[in-house]
């Protein structure tokens, strides 16, 4: 049924041509899975950019589409300026962050990647970070001694490096085929200009992985803006998000009476959802394919 | 995984391992001053990464003290009162074995249902002749794992919650229109659906790569052998994914408490306390809300201390029946 061989598009001899019922029922299952993950990106986008009129008419199902697809839903939530705000420092957070995560990551990942004093015990320290962790007081009592707290360094510097990412990172370079490294050491290249003319640029896919998975995680950090911060004017996005979305808070400009305006603040509020998509669904396409090429498996397997 | 506390003989040797120790025995010849030379701008370039490790994963260890005290946070460590095991008795308390029960749950469930889900997808996906097609359905099914859980919930209110699109469509049919965001009842099914939704694609990568590593000579012997596709699966590519899936049931096993804390925190309003309080939002709001420092951050111990130890013996006992494990590869 399932084989490497596969991937070249055509059935190898010995395996029995494919039933007509089995490479339906393979279709149909296929297209319902990649159903059940695209359309709810469909019926957001739709019900964000329908007007209130229709999305009270139509009880608040938009399929596929609004009949008059009104843009007054973004008018609103930039208007109050909540969301904007969030935003910007969802972006900032998100850029800095990664920065300093990749550099980080880089260095300690590159210093351990060769046989150096001490490497054993620093990479045993790491791993064994994956297997305890000291619990949430404990790191939101460190958080306070430390004076982050309510600070936007508190969103970055307690995720520095995920050991995680460490491991994809250093698996990489590890594998970078040692005769590149001598012959430019043998040109009299040291550790620091070996680290960025030859294994960064050999790492760029890599890079772009880690750099996503730390991305995202950012742009998507909840739980630890949650409990570092208590000013809600250095609220990040999801936090934002949750107020409006999940809690129900009308956004600033909408009307409060829940009675009539259901429809519109649906509307607003799958526009702030949408607006915490876009940067994501924008970069994935661009990234989607080291993974589908298997640029981590080594990694994971390693 | 790397080798994560010892090496052992058994796994044979890579060539990268190899070249690794030939290098350990060369340089057992010059002394530590000069090898610390060598390294230090290696050295200098771990050094930000090593203190990071140290104060925010190793630090806070030590904070666990506090587990032994009356904690007050204008007091700090030094001066709060110490109170033994006094604080370990909330561990007979109603709202701590609620917490555990549901914890419970919600990890069973997780490992029935969550679980598998990669295998069968990734078992679907092999089958995709067309490169083409099948890496199309592979970036759409990675997708969700990049969408966070405060977007992703948004996204099942707009849905399946009480003004979403299920009920609307339910009552078009003239059915009751359930929400299931604020059903109790379904509360664990919810939770265990989104999860799915979320990471079943993504898990698949690590089972395509084991699926893309079975030598094709089995197939073809099978098949020569005279066995259907169903028993080639059954005898081929079940057993080529078996050490895999093995270590990613250990890993599981490892936070397994940690069911899912972020996507729990945020519906716990939304279906009440009773049915979505677990270990890790007990430990939120009875320490971090509530100030009952010492009592949940002995909850938070105690589950770090019984992930680990699941995750070592499960490792053992996958030793044990001689496969691998998460280390000494």
């Amino acid at each position: 049924m399932k084989t490497s061989q596969m991937r070249t598009s055509q059935r190898p001899p010995w395996m029995e041509a494919p039933t007509k019922a089995g490479l339906a029922i393979k279709g149909v299952v296929i297209a319902i899975v990649c159903l059940l993950v695209l359309y709810p990106f469909v019926n957001i986008v739709a019900t964000s950019l329908a007007g209130e009129s229709e999305i009270t008419r139509r009880g608040g199902i938009i399929p596929l589409f609004p009949s008059e697809p009104t843009l007054a839903a973004y008018r609103t939530i930039f208007a109050g300026g909540v969301v904007s705000h969030a935003l910007l420092v969802s972006a900032g957070i998100t850029i800095i962050g990664t920065a300093l995560n990749l550099v980080v990551t880089i260095a300690l990942a590159y210093g351990l990647s060769r046989p150096i004093v001490g490497g054993r015990f620093v990479l045993t320290a790491v791993l064994f970070t994956m297997l305890f962790g000291a619990g949430i007081i404990p790191n939101f009592l460190l958080i306070k001694a430390l004076g982050l707290y309510d600070s936007y360094a508190s969103l970055i510097v307690p995720g520095l490096v995920s050991a995680f990412n460490f491991l994809v990172l250093r698996n990489f370079f590890q594998n970078i085929p040692a005769e590149l490294l001598d012959s430019a050491r043998i040109d009299g290249a040291g550790d620091l200009a070996i680290l960025i003319r030859i294994v960064l640029p050999l790492s760029k896919a890599v890079l772009a992985v880690v750099a996503l998975f730390y991305a995202v995680g950012h742009w998507n950090a909840f739980f630890n803006a949650l409990l570092y911060l208590s000013d809600t004017g250095k609220w990040p996005l999801p936090l934002v998000l949750r107020l409006y979305v999940l809690q129900g808070q009308p956004v600033g400009g909408a009307t409060e009476s829940p009675g009539e305006a259901v429809a519109s603040i649906q509307a607003v509020q799958m526009a702030v959802v949408v607006v915490a998509l876009v940067p994501i669904l924008c970069v994935y396409p661009f990234l989607q394919r080291y993974f589908t090429k298997g640029v981590l498996t080594g990694a994971i397997k390693g | 995984m790397h080798r994560v506390s010892r090496s052992s003989g058994r796994a044979p040797d890579s060539g990268d391992r190899a070249a690794r120790r030939a290098a350990r025995r060369a340089q057992a010849g010059p002394s530590l001053g000069a090898r610390l030379r060598r390294d230090r701008v290696m050295l200098l370039l771990v050094l930000p990464g090593f203190l990071f490790f140290v104060v925010f994963h190793y630090v806070p260890l030590l904070g666990n003290v506090i587990v032994f005290q009356d904690y007050q946070p204008y007091l700090g460590f030094k001066d709060s009162p110490w109170v033994g095991l006094g604080n370990f008795s909330v561990f007979a308390e109603p709202d701590f074995y609620r917490a555990l029960l549901n914890t419970l749950k919600f990890a069973v469930l997780q490992l029935v249902l969550f679980f598998p889900a990669p295998i069968g997808l990734a078992l679907l996906l092999n089958s995709i002749i067309s490169p083409k097609i099948k890496r199309f359905v592979q970036s759409v099914v990675y997708l969700p794992h990049f969408i966070g859980w405060v977007i992703l919930i948004s996204i099942s209110q707009q849905l399946i919650g009480g003004t979403g699109l299920l009920p609307q469509l339910l009552g078009e049919l003239g059915l009751p229109r359930v929400d299931l965001m604020t059903s109790s009842g379904f509360f664990p099914w919810l939770v265990t659906l989104q999860l799915i939704w979320k990471d079943a694609g993504w898990g698949t990568i690590i089972y395509l790569a084991a699926l893309l590593n079975i030598d094709t000579e089995h197939y073809e012997a099978a098949a020569i052998d005279g066995a259907d596709r169903w028993r080639r699966l059954w005898h081929v590519t079940l057993p080529g994914i078996v050490p895999v899936t093995l270590l990613l049931l250990i890993l599981n096993l490892g936070s397994i408490l940690s069911v899912g804390f972020e996507q729990i925190l945020l519906q716990r309003d939304a279906v009440g306390a009773d049915a979505a309080e677990v270990l890790d939002t007990y430990v939120y709001f009875h320490g971090v809300l509530d100030g009952q420092w010492g009592p949940a951050a002995a909850v938070g111990l105690v589950k770090g201390v019984i992930g680990l130890v699941l995750i070592l013996g499960a490792n053992k006992l996958a030793h044990r029946f001689g496969h691998e494990g998460i280390y000494s590869r």
